[in-house]
Protein backbone atom coordinates (compact mmCIF):
# COMPACT_ATOMS: atom_id res chain seq x y z
CA UNK A 1 0.00 0.00 0.00
CA UNK A 2 1.63 3.56 -1.01
CA UNK A 3 2.27 5.39 1.87
CA UNK A 4 0.10 9.14 2.84
CA UNK A 5 2.68 11.30 1.60
CA UNK A 6 0.89 14.58 2.93
CA UNK A 7 2.66 16.90 5.52
CA UNK A 8 1.08 16.11 8.58
CA UNK A 9 1.31 12.27 7.78
CA UNK A 10 5.11 11.92 7.18
CA UNK A 11 6.03 14.19 9.98
CA UNK A 12 3.78 12.08 11.70
CA UNK A 13 6.72 9.07 10.77
CA UNK A 14 9.54 11.14 11.61
CA UNK A 15 10.87 9.34 13.84
CA UNK A 16 10.52 6.11 12.45
CA UNK A 17 12.07 7.50 9.17
CA UNK A 18 14.98 8.97 11.00
CA UNK A 19 15.62 5.62 13.00
CA UNK A 20 15.59 3.56 8.93
CA UNK A 21 18.37 6.25 8.16
CA UNK A 22 20.59 6.35 10.70
CA UNK A 23 20.28 2.76 12.00
CA UNK A 24 19.97 4.13 15.41
CA UNK A 25 16.98 3.60 18.18
CA UNK A 26 17.52 7.13 20.33
CA UNK A 27 14.90 6.07 22.86
CA UNK A 28 17.60 3.83 24.59
CA UNK A 29 19.85 7.66 25.80
CA UNK A 30 16.09 8.89 27.22
CA UNK A 31 15.15 9.27 30.99
CA UNK A 32 12.16 9.43 30.72
CA UNK A 33 12.31 13.39 31.96
CA UNK A 34 14.62 16.16 31.30
CA UNK A 35 17.90 14.40 31.45
CA UNK A 36 19.57 11.92 28.88
CA UNK A 37 22.57 10.13 28.62
CA UNK A 38 24.42 12.16 26.35
CA UNK A 39 28.03 10.19 26.35
CA UNK A 40 26.17 7.29 25.86
CA UNK A 41 24.87 8.48 22.78
CA UNK A 42 28.04 9.76 21.54
CA UNK A 43 29.80 6.37 22.31
CA UNK A 44 27.27 4.49 20.09
CA UNK A 45 29.27 5.40 16.76
CA UNK A 46 31.55 2.41 18.57
CA UNK A 47 34.53 4.30 17.24
CA UNK A 48 37.69 5.52 19.38
CA UNK A 49 39.22 8.75 18.37
CA UNK A 50 42.19 6.68 16.90
CA UNK A 51 39.87 4.59 14.79
CA UNK A 52 37.93 8.02 13.95
CA UNK A 53 41.31 9.45 12.95
CA UNK A 54 42.21 6.68 10.96
CA UNK A 55 38.62 6.69 9.19
CA UNK A 56 38.95 10.30 8.51
CA UNK A 57 42.47 9.98 6.35
CA UNK A 58 40.92 7.49 4.85
CA UNK A 59 39.52 10.20 2.74
CA UNK A 60 42.22 13.10 2.69
CA UNK A 61 40.74 14.66 5.95
CA UNK A 62 42.41 16.14 8.87
CA UNK A 63 45.84 17.13 9.59
CA UNK A 64 45.78 20.31 8.25
CA UNK A 65 48.06 23.27 9.29
CA UNK A 66 48.38 25.53 11.98
CA UNK A 67 49.67 28.87 10.70
CA UNK A 68 50.76 31.74 13.21
CA UNK A 69 49.39 34.64 11.34
CA UNK A 70 52.39 37.09 12.12
CA UNK A 71 51.46 40.56 10.85
CA UNK A 72 47.28 40.12 12.37
CA UNK A 73 49.47 39.78 15.48
CA UNK A 74 52.00 42.39 14.48
CA UNK A 75 48.72 44.92 13.84
CA UNK A 76 46.98 44.04 17.16
CA UNK A 77 49.78 44.98 18.69
CA UNK A 78 50.36 48.53 17.48
CA UNK A 79 47.29 49.02 18.28
CA UNK A 80 47.60 48.05 21.95
CA UNK A 81 49.01 49.18 25.05
CA UNK A 82 52.57 47.60 25.74
CA UNK A 83 52.66 44.34 26.31
CA UNK A 84 49.24 43.47 25.19
CA UNK A 85 48.73 41.70 21.98
CA UNK A 86 48.09 37.67 21.95
CA UNK A 87 49.65 35.68 19.87
CA UNK A 88 46.82 34.19 16.76
CA UNK A 89 47.06 31.18 14.94
CA UNK A 90 44.57 30.07 12.28
CA UNK A 91 43.83 26.04 11.62
CA UNK A 92 43.69 26.16 7.76
CA UNK A 93 40.76 24.12 7.47
CA UNK A 94 40.25 24.94 3.94
CA UNK A 95 43.10 22.21 2.93
CA UNK A 96 40.67 19.40 3.59
CA UNK A 97 39.05 17.78 0.73
CA UNK A 98 35.98 19.37 -0.15
CA UNK A 99 37.32 22.72 1.63
CA UNK A 100 36.23 22.71 4.73
CA UNK A 101 36.20 21.50 8.15
CA UNK A 102 32.75 19.86 7.38
CA UNK A 103 34.70 16.80 5.88
CA UNK A 104 35.26 15.56 9.71
CA UNK A 105 31.33 16.26 9.95
CA UNK A 106 30.41 14.13 6.84
CA UNK A 107 33.46 11.63 7.11
CA UNK A 108 32.19 9.21 9.83
CA UNK A 109 28.72 8.89 8.75
CA UNK A 110 29.54 8.64 5.17
CA UNK A 111 31.51 6.08 6.14
CA UNK A 112 29.18 4.50 8.68
CA UNK A 113 26.70 4.54 5.68
CA UNK A 114 28.71 2.45 3.20
CA UNK A 115 29.57 0.02 5.82
CA UNK A 116 26.02 -0.77 6.80
CA UNK A 117 24.94 -1.00 2.78
CA UNK A 118 23.27 1.98 2.27
CA UNK A 119 22.88 3.06 -1.83
CA UNK A 120 23.18 6.91 -0.69
CA UNK A 121 23.70 9.42 1.67
CA UNK A 122 21.25 13.01 2.19
CA UNK A 123 22.21 15.55 4.10
CA UNK A 124 19.73 18.94 4.21
CA UNK A 125 22.43 21.85 4.29
CA UNK A 126 22.65 25.44 2.47
CA UNK A 127 26.34 25.19 3.38
CA UNK A 128 30.03 23.69 3.06
CA UNK A 129 28.42 20.50 5.11
CA UNK A 130 26.91 19.73 1.47
CA UNK A 131 29.95 19.82 -0.39
CA UNK A 132 31.73 17.85 2.30
CA UNK A 133 29.24 14.88 2.06
CA UNK A 134 29.25 14.87 -1.47
CA UNK A 135 33.06 14.61 -1.66
CA UNK A 136 32.87 12.16 1.05
CA UNK A 137 30.19 9.93 -0.95
CA UNK A 138 32.16 10.29 -4.36
CA UNK A 139 34.87 8.95 -2.56
CA UNK A 140 33.12 5.57 -0.82
CA UNK A 141 31.30 5.35 -4.35
CA UNK A 142 27.83 6.37 -2.73
CA UNK A 143 25.06 8.19 -3.96
CA UNK A 144 24.10 11.71 -2.41
CA UNK A 145 21.31 14.43 -2.28
CA UNK A 146 21.41 17.42 -0.35
CA UNK A 147 18.35 19.18 0.62
CA UNK A 148 18.99 23.18 0.38
CA UNK A 149 17.23 25.94 1.28
CA UNK A 150 18.14 28.52 -1.38
CA UNK A 151 16.13 30.92 -2.67
CA UNK A 152 13.31 33.14 -1.94
CA UNK A 153 9.66 33.55 -3.77
CA UNK A 154 11.43 35.83 -6.69
CA UNK A 155 13.74 32.76 -6.82
CA UNK A 156 16.98 35.12 -6.02
CA UNK A 157 19.47 33.42 -3.98
CA UNK A 158 22.15 34.53 -1.42
CA UNK A 159 25.50 33.82 -3.77
CA UNK A 160 27.07 31.78 -1.40
CA UNK A 161 24.74 29.41 -1.23
CA UNK A 162 24.46 28.97 -5.22
CA UNK A 163 27.90 28.64 -5.17
CA UNK A 164 27.30 25.64 -2.71
CA UNK A 165 24.70 24.45 -4.35
CA UNK A 166 27.55 24.62 -7.71
CA UNK A 167 29.96 22.47 -5.93
CA UNK A 168 27.70 19.59 -4.86
CA UNK A 169 26.56 19.75 -8.03
CA UNK A 170 30.34 19.23 -9.19
CA UNK A 171 31.31 16.96 -6.98
CA UNK A 172 28.28 14.39 -8.13
CA UNK A 173 25.24 15.35 -6.27
CA UNK A 174 21.68 15.31 -7.08
CA UNK A 175 20.43 19.02 -5.12
CA UNK A 176 17.18 19.65 -4.18
CA UNK A 177 16.76 23.52 -3.75
CA UNK A 178 13.72 24.94 -1.68
CA UNK A 179 12.69 28.49 -1.03
CA UNK A 180 12.47 30.05 2.54
CA UNK A 181 10.90 27.82 5.22
CA UNK A 182 11.58 24.97 8.04
CA UNK A 183 9.33 22.94 5.91
CA UNK A 184 12.49 21.56 4.16
CA UNK A 185 12.16 19.21 6.94
CA UNK A 186 9.51 17.57 4.98
CA UNK A 187 11.01 17.47 1.50
CA UNK A 188 13.99 15.84 3.67
CA UNK A 189 11.80 13.21 4.89
CA UNK A 190 10.46 12.49 1.79
CA UNK A 191 13.65 11.98 0.13
CA UNK A 192 14.95 9.93 3.01
CA UNK A 193 11.71 7.71 3.45
CA UNK A 194 11.71 7.66 -1.17
CA UNK A 195 15.40 6.68 -1.50
CA UNK A 196 16.25 4.79 2.09
CA UNK A 197 19.62 6.63 2.04
CA UNK A 198 21.58 7.30 5.32
CA UNK A 199 20.76 10.50 7.07
CA UNK A 200 24.32 12.35 7.30
CA UNK A 201 23.04 14.50 9.73
CA UNK A 202 25.11 17.53 10.82
CA UNK A 203 23.88 16.84 14.24
CA UNK A 204 23.95 12.93 15.07
CA UNK A 205 27.51 11.75 17.06
CA UNK A 206 29.06 10.46 13.92
CA UNK A 207 29.21 14.22 12.70
CA UNK A 208 30.24 15.49 16.14
CA UNK A 209 32.51 12.37 17.11
CA UNK A 210 34.25 13.08 13.34
CA UNK A 211 34.48 16.80 14.65
CA UNK A 212 36.51 15.80 17.66
CA UNK A 213 39.89 14.87 15.61
CA UNK A 214 39.82 18.84 14.73
CA UNK A 215 40.29 19.61 18.72
CA UNK A 216 42.63 16.80 19.55
CA UNK A 217 44.76 17.56 16.28
CA UNK A 218 44.89 21.67 17.38
CA UNK A 219 45.45 20.73 20.93
CA UNK A 220 48.87 18.53 19.87
CA UNK A 221 50.29 20.58 16.91
CA UNK A 222 50.16 23.37 19.90
CA UNK A 223 51.53 21.30 22.12
CA UNK A 224 54.39 20.00 19.67
CA UNK A 225 55.31 23.59 17.66
CA UNK A 226 54.93 25.80 21.43
CA UNK A 227 55.25 23.54 23.89
CA UNK A 228 52.05 24.11 25.53
CA UNK A 229 47.99 24.21 24.58
CA UNK A 230 46.35 26.91 23.97
CA UNK A 231 45.06 29.99 25.92
CA UNK A 232 42.16 30.35 24.19
CA UNK A 233 40.30 28.82 21.01
CA UNK A 234 37.58 30.58 19.16
CA UNK A 235 35.29 28.92 17.18
CA UNK A 236 32.72 29.89 14.33
CA UNK A 237 29.49 29.21 16.20
CA UNK A 238 25.92 28.58 14.52
CA UNK A 239 24.34 25.10 14.42
CA UNK A 240 27.30 24.37 17.54
CA UNK A 241 28.88 21.09 16.10
CA UNK A 242 31.89 22.91 15.07
CA UNK A 243 32.61 24.29 18.73
CA UNK A 244 31.40 21.01 20.42
CA UNK A 245 33.17 18.50 18.20
CA UNK A 246 36.34 20.69 18.70
CA UNK A 247 36.36 21.09 22.51
CA UNK A 248 35.88 17.44 23.05
CA UNK A 249 38.54 16.70 20.74
CA UNK A 250 40.06 18.98 23.44
CA UNK A 251 39.52 17.74 26.38
CA UNK A 252 40.76 13.93 25.07
CA UNK A 253 44.06 15.67 23.65
CA UNK A 254 44.18 16.99 27.50
CA UNK A 255 43.65 20.60 26.92
CA UNK A 256 41.27 20.94 29.61
CA UNK A 257 42.40 24.44 30.83
CA UNK A 258 41.84 26.44 27.70
CA UNK A 259 39.02 28.65 27.04
CA UNK A 260 36.34 27.73 24.32
CA UNK A 261 34.73 30.62 23.14
CA UNK A 262 32.48 30.83 20.49
CA UNK A 263 31.70 33.81 17.85
CA UNK A 264 28.94 34.87 16.03
CA UNK A 265 28.15 37.66 13.44
CA UNK A 266 24.75 39.45 15.30
CA UNK A 267 22.06 39.52 13.09
CA UNK A 268 19.40 40.52 15.47
CA UNK A 269 15.80 41.57 13.85
CA UNK A 270 16.49 39.74 11.01
CA UNK A 271 14.37 36.28 11.07
CA UNK A 272 16.06 33.42 9.52
CA UNK A 273 12.59 32.08 8.23
CA UNK A 274 10.98 35.27 6.12
CA UNK A 275 11.08 35.13 3.18
CA UNK A 276 12.08 39.10 2.65
CA UNK A 277 14.63 38.91 5.32
CA UNK A 278 16.32 35.80 3.44
CA UNK A 279 18.53 37.61 1.05
CA UNK A 280 19.22 40.57 3.10
CA UNK A 281 21.60 38.65 5.33
CA UNK A 282 25.11 38.86 4.16
CA UNK A 283 26.23 36.00 6.53
CA UNK A 284 24.24 32.50 5.57
CA UNK A 285 25.87 31.17 8.54
CA UNK A 286 27.72 31.78 11.72
CA UNK A 287 25.30 34.53 12.95
CA UNK A 288 23.44 34.95 15.97
CA UNK A 289 20.06 34.04 14.09
CA UNK A 290 21.44 30.38 14.31
CA UNK A 291 23.67 29.93 17.23
CA UNK A 292 21.50 31.69 19.70
CA UNK A 293 18.78 29.26 19.30
CA UNK A 294 20.60 25.99 18.45
CA UNK A 295 22.75 27.16 21.82
CA UNK A 296 19.73 27.48 24.04
CA UNK A 297 17.35 24.97 22.38
CA UNK A 298 19.73 21.79 20.29
CA UNK A 299 17.06 19.34 19.69
CA UNK A 300 15.00 21.01 17.17
CA UNK A 301 17.28 19.54 14.37
CA UNK A 302 17.39 16.57 12.21
CA UNK A 303 17.90 13.89 15.05
CA UNK A 304 15.79 13.25 18.24
CA UNK A 305 18.84 14.55 19.97
CA UNK A 306 21.46 16.90 18.75
CA UNK A 307 24.90 15.54 19.39
CA UNK A 308 25.80 19.77 19.45
CA UNK A 309 25.73 20.61 22.24
CA UNK A 310 27.49 24.52 22.81
CA UNK A 311 26.37 25.09 26.53
CA UNK A 312 28.47 22.29 27.45
CA UNK A 313 31.40 23.60 26.19
CA UNK A 314 31.58 27.40 26.00
CA UNK A 315 32.95 29.29 28.38
CA UNK A 316 31.90 33.17 26.46
CA UNK A 317 29.95 33.62 23.26
CA UNK A 318 31.96 36.69 21.68
CA UNK A 319 29.71 38.50 19.17
CA UNK A 320 31.03 40.58 16.16
CA UNK A 321 29.32 42.52 13.61
CA UNK A 322 28.83 41.99 9.78
CA UNK A 323 31.42 45.25 8.48
CA UNK A 324 34.07 43.85 10.85
CA UNK A 325 33.97 40.31 9.20
CA UNK A 326 34.55 41.59 6.28
CA UNK A 327 37.19 44.15 7.39
CA UNK A 328 39.08 41.04 8.73
CA UNK A 329 38.67 38.58 5.80
CA UNK A 330 40.67 41.60 3.54
CA UNK A 331 42.85 42.03 6.14
CA UNK A 332 43.66 38.10 6.48
CA UNK A 333 44.19 38.15 2.36
CA UNK A 334 45.80 41.53 2.39
CA UNK A 335 48.48 41.13 4.94
CA UNK A 336 48.46 37.31 5.33
CA UNK A 337 47.98 36.67 2.07
CA UNK A 338 45.28 34.54 2.81
CA UNK A 339 42.32 34.06 0.92
CA UNK A 340 39.63 32.42 2.97
CA UNK A 341 36.20 32.40 4.06
CA UNK A 342 33.89 33.68 5.14
CA UNK A 343 33.02 31.19 7.62
CA UNK A 344 36.03 31.27 9.82
CA UNK A 345 36.68 34.87 9.59
CA UNK A 346 33.98 35.35 12.62
CA UNK A 347 36.12 34.00 14.84
CA UNK A 348 39.27 35.78 13.45
CA UNK A 349 37.41 39.05 13.94
CA UNK A 350 36.26 37.87 17.76
CA UNK A 351 40.32 36.73 17.71
CA UNK A 352 41.76 39.59 16.82
CA UNK A 353 39.41 42.12 19.17
CA UNK A 354 40.01 39.55 21.88
CA UNK A 355 44.18 39.64 21.31
CA UNK A 356 43.85 43.53 22.34
CA UNK A 357 43.14 42.48 25.50
CA UNK A 358 45.44 39.60 26.45
CA UNK A 359 49.14 39.63 26.99
CA UNK A 360 51.50 39.09 24.22
CA UNK A 361 52.46 35.45 25.78
CA UNK A 362 49.05 34.22 25.48
CA UNK A 363 47.71 32.48 22.15
CA UNK A 364 44.78 31.94 20.49
CA UNK A 365 43.50 29.58 18.08
CA UNK A 366 41.06 30.10 15.34
CA UNK A 367 40.12 27.06 14.25
CA UNK A 368 38.93 27.06 10.94
CA UNK A 369 39.35 28.30 7.42
CA UNK A 370 37.22 27.53 4.99
CA UNK A 371 37.84 27.92 0.75
CA UNK A 372 36.56 30.89 -1.35
CA UNK A 373 35.87 31.77 -4.52
CA UNK A 374 33.00 33.44 -6.61
CA UNK A 375 29.77 33.88 -4.38
CA UNK A 376 31.56 33.90 -1.19
CA UNK A 377 34.23 36.54 -1.06
CA UNK A 378 33.82 39.88 0.22
CA UNK A 379 33.48 41.25 -3.24
CA UNK A 380 30.14 39.44 -4.32
CA UNK A 381 29.11 39.56 -0.98
CA UNK A 382 29.16 43.61 -0.36
CA UNK A 383 27.90 43.76 -4.27
CA UNK A 384 24.89 41.53 -3.87
CA UNK A 385 24.25 43.38 -0.38
CA UNK A 386 24.06 47.00 -2.25
CA UNK A 387 22.24 45.22 -4.77
CA UNK A 388 19.31 43.99 -2.45
CA UNK A 389 19.18 47.71 -0.82
CA UNK A 390 21.86 47.56 1.84
CA UNK A 391 23.98 50.28 2.66
CA UNK A 392 27.58 49.52 2.78
CA UNK A 393 29.92 52.18 4.13
CA UNK A 394 32.88 53.39 6.69
CA UNK A 395 31.84 54.16 10.03
CA UNK A 396 31.77 53.02 13.43
CA UNK A 397 30.36 49.38 13.13
CA UNK A 398 28.38 50.23 16.49
CA UNK A 399 25.38 51.94 14.56
CA UNK A 400 25.16 48.23 12.04
CA UNK A 401 21.63 47.35 11.51
CA UNK A 402 21.31 43.74 10.13
CA UNK A 403 19.12 44.22 6.77
CA UNK A 404 19.69 48.04 6.47
CA UNK A 405 23.55 48.60 6.09
CA UNK A 406 27.04 46.96 7.04
CA UNK A 407 29.64 49.29 8.53
CA UNK A 408 33.50 48.75 7.43
CA UNK A 409 35.27 50.15 10.66
CA UNK A 410 36.73 53.21 9.83
CA UNK A 411 39.96 51.91 12.13
CA UNK A 412 40.81 48.41 12.94
CA UNK A 413 40.64 49.31 16.92
CA UNK A 414 36.79 49.86 16.76
CA UNK A 415 36.39 46.25 16.12
CA UNK A 416 35.00 44.77 19.25
CA UNK A 417 34.72 41.44 20.91
CA UNK A 418 31.06 41.77 22.70
CA UNK A 419 30.61 39.15 25.46
CA UNK A 420 27.32 37.50 25.47
CA UNK A 421 24.87 37.28 28.83
CA UNK A 422 26.12 33.54 29.19
CA UNK A 423 23.45 33.68 32.35
CA UNK A 424 20.56 34.45 29.98
CA UNK A 425 21.58 31.85 27.44
CA UNK A 426 21.82 28.84 29.89
CA UNK A 427 18.46 29.79 31.27
CA UNK A 428 17.18 29.75 28.18
CA UNK A 429 18.78 26.24 27.48
CA UNK A 430 17.14 25.20 30.91
CA UNK A 431 13.93 26.55 29.96
CA UNK A 432 13.87 24.84 26.77
CA UNK A 433 15.04 21.29 28.10
CA UNK A 434 11.89 21.61 30.21
CA UNK A 435 9.68 22.78 27.49
CA UNK A 436 11.12 19.78 25.67
CA UNK A 437 9.59 17.15 27.63
CA UNK A 438 7.27 19.19 29.18
CA UNK A 439 8.26 18.23 32.56
CA UNK A 440 6.53 19.11 35.66
CA UNK A 441 9.63 18.01 38.12
CA UNK A 442 13.04 17.73 38.42
CA UNK A 443 15.27 14.62 39.94
CA UNK A 444 18.74 14.28 40.54
CA UNK A 445 19.72 13.07 37.57
CA UNK A 446 18.42 15.90 36.23
CA UNK A 447 20.24 17.89 37.98
CA UNK A 448 23.12 16.78 37.33
CA UNK A 449 22.57 16.80 33.65
CA UNK A 450 21.48 20.20 33.77
CA UNK A 451 25.06 21.13 35.59
CA UNK A 452 26.54 19.28 32.82
CA UNK A 453 24.96 21.02 30.12
CA UNK A 454 24.99 24.41 31.07
CA UNK A 455 28.70 24.32 32.37
CA UNK A 456 27.25 25.84 35.70
CA UNK A 457 26.56 25.08 39.18
CA UNK A 458 23.82 23.31 41.42
CA UNK A 459 22.11 26.31 42.60
CA UNK A 460 22.11 27.99 39.22
CA UNK A 461 20.16 25.17 37.96
CA UNK A 462 17.71 24.43 41.09
CA UNK A 463 17.21 28.32 41.34
CA UNK A 464 16.40 28.39 37.47
CA UNK A 465 14.27 25.03 37.94
CA UNK A 466 12.17 27.08 40.85
CA UNK A 467 11.98 29.88 38.49
CA UNK A 468 10.18 27.71 36.01
CA UNK A 469 7.72 26.51 38.70
CA UNK A 470 9.38 22.63 38.50
CA UNK A 471 9.23 20.62 41.63
CA UNK A 472 12.20 19.30 43.11
CA UNK A 473 12.27 15.83 44.16
CA UNK B 1 6.28 29.54 -30.98
CA UNK B 2 7.44 26.81 -28.21
CA UNK B 3 11.47 25.17 -28.85
CA UNK B 4 10.91 21.49 -28.71
CA UNK B 5 13.30 20.08 -26.03
CA UNK B 6 14.96 17.20 -26.55
CA UNK B 7 14.45 13.78 -24.33
CA UNK B 8 17.86 13.27 -22.46
CA UNK B 9 18.60 17.10 -22.34
CA UNK B 10 19.78 18.39 -18.84
CA UNK B 11 17.14 20.74 -17.16
CA UNK B 12 15.08 22.36 -14.26
CA UNK B 13 11.77 21.74 -12.86
CA UNK B 14 9.77 23.55 -10.66
CA UNK B 15 6.87 22.47 -7.72
CA UNK B 16 5.40 23.67 -5.55
CA UNK B 17 5.60 21.35 -2.55
CA UNK B 18 3.48 23.47 -0.27
CA UNK B 19 0.54 25.93 -1.20
CA UNK B 20 0.58 29.21 1.14
CA UNK B 21 -2.52 27.93 2.68
CA UNK B 22 -0.93 24.69 3.84
CA UNK B 23 2.62 26.18 5.02
CA UNK B 24 3.17 25.43 8.64
CA UNK B 25 1.96 28.13 11.64
CA UNK B 26 5.28 28.76 12.74
CA UNK B 27 6.69 31.46 10.30
CA UNK B 28 6.24 34.76 9.46
CA UNK B 29 3.73 36.06 7.58
CA UNK B 30 5.90 37.24 4.71
CA UNK B 31 6.69 33.82 4.31
CA UNK B 32 3.00 32.26 4.79
CA UNK B 33 1.98 34.30 1.59
CA UNK B 34 3.70 32.37 -1.03
CA UNK B 35 4.42 28.90 -1.34
CA UNK B 36 6.99 26.52 -0.62
CA UNK B 37 9.03 25.88 -3.99
CA UNK B 38 11.43 22.86 -5.16
CA UNK B 39 13.51 23.26 -8.04
CA UNK B 40 15.80 19.83 -9.09
CA UNK B 41 17.61 18.91 -12.29
CA UNK B 42 17.54 16.05 -14.33
CA UNK B 43 18.00 14.50 -18.20
CA UNK B 44 14.57 14.93 -19.59
CA UNK B 45 12.87 11.11 -19.84
CA UNK B 46 10.54 12.17 -22.79
CA UNK B 47 10.37 15.34 -25.62
CA UNK B 48 8.89 18.32 -24.39
CA UNK B 49 7.93 22.29 -24.34
CA UNK B 50 8.82 24.88 -21.36
CA UNK B 51 5.98 25.08 -19.46
CA UNK B 52 4.76 21.41 -19.75
CA UNK B 53 4.96 18.86 -16.85
CA UNK B 54 7.30 16.16 -17.30
CA UNK B 55 9.23 13.65 -15.99
CA UNK B 56 13.30 13.77 -15.53
CA UNK B 57 15.59 11.45 -14.32
CA UNK B 58 18.20 13.31 -11.41
CA UNK B 59 22.02 12.74 -11.71
CA UNK B 60 21.22 9.72 -8.82
CA UNK B 61 19.03 7.69 -11.12
CA UNK B 62 16.21 9.09 -9.11
CA UNK B 63 12.69 10.03 -10.77
CA UNK B 64 11.20 13.41 -10.41
CA UNK B 65 8.33 15.67 -11.54
CA UNK B 66 6.84 19.00 -12.27
CA UNK B 67 7.43 21.79 -14.89
CA UNK B 68 9.50 22.17 -17.33
CA UNK B 69 11.74 25.48 -16.44
CA UNK B 70 14.97 25.27 -18.11
CA UNK B 71 17.39 23.75 -19.80
CA UNK B 72 21.41 23.41 -19.12
CA UNK B 73 20.61 26.14 -16.79
CA UNK B 74 24.04 28.18 -15.92
CA UNK B 75 25.76 28.86 -12.61
CA UNK B 76 24.63 33.05 -12.76
CA UNK B 77 26.53 33.71 -9.13
CA UNK B 78 30.27 35.18 -9.25
CA UNK B 79 32.12 37.81 -7.83
CA UNK B 80 29.48 40.27 -7.90
CA UNK B 81 27.37 42.78 -10.85
CA UNK B 82 28.71 45.85 -9.04
CA UNK B 83 32.40 46.45 -7.88
CA UNK B 84 33.04 47.26 -4.27
CA UNK B 85 36.14 49.59 -4.12
CA UNK B 86 35.46 50.57 -0.37
CA UNK B 87 37.22 46.96 0.17
CA UNK B 88 40.30 48.47 -1.26
CA UNK B 89 40.97 50.74 1.53
CA UNK B 90 41.04 47.82 3.92
CA UNK B 91 44.60 46.88 2.77
CA UNK B 92 45.68 50.05 2.46
CA UNK B 93 44.78 51.50 5.79
CA UNK B 94 46.40 48.11 7.79
CA UNK B 95 49.73 48.22 5.83
CA UNK B 96 49.97 51.89 6.78
CA UNK B 97 49.41 50.73 10.64
CA UNK B 98 51.85 48.39 10.48
CA UNK B 99 54.55 50.58 8.55
CA UNK B 100 53.86 53.41 11.44
CA UNK B 101 52.29 55.87 8.75
CA UNK B 102 49.04 56.09 10.72
CA UNK B 103 48.28 55.25 14.18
Amino acid sequence: MAKDISYDSVNARSNEIIKDAIGVDYTSYESGNIAFDYEKMMSATGYSLEEVTKINRETGVGNTPLIELRNITALARKLSPEGKGARIFVKDEQCNPSGSFKDRRAALSVYQAQKMGYKGVVAATSGNYGAAVASQAAMRNLKCIIVQECYDSRKVGQPEILEKQRKCENLGAEVIQLTVGPELHYTFLRVLEDTGYFNASLYSFFAIGGTETLGYELANQCKETLGRFPDYVIATQAGGGNLTGTARGMIKAGATDTKIYGAAVDLKGLHMASDTDFNRKSFTTGHTGFAVPYATDPDHSDVPRSAARTMRYMDEFLIVKQGEVFYMTEVLASIEGMERGPAGNTSLTAAFALARELDEDQIIVVQETEYTGAGKMPQPQLSFARENGIDVLFGDPEDDVPGKNIILPAHPTMIKARYFDMEKLRKSYIKNSVKHVNATWADEKDIEFLIAETKSNREFVIETLKSLNIEIK
Amino acid sequence: MSTIVKKGEWVQVHNIVLKPEERTGRIPEETKKVPLELWVKGFLNEDAVIGDIVEVTTITGRKASGTLVDVNPVYTHGFGDVFVPELLQVGLQVKRILKGEEK
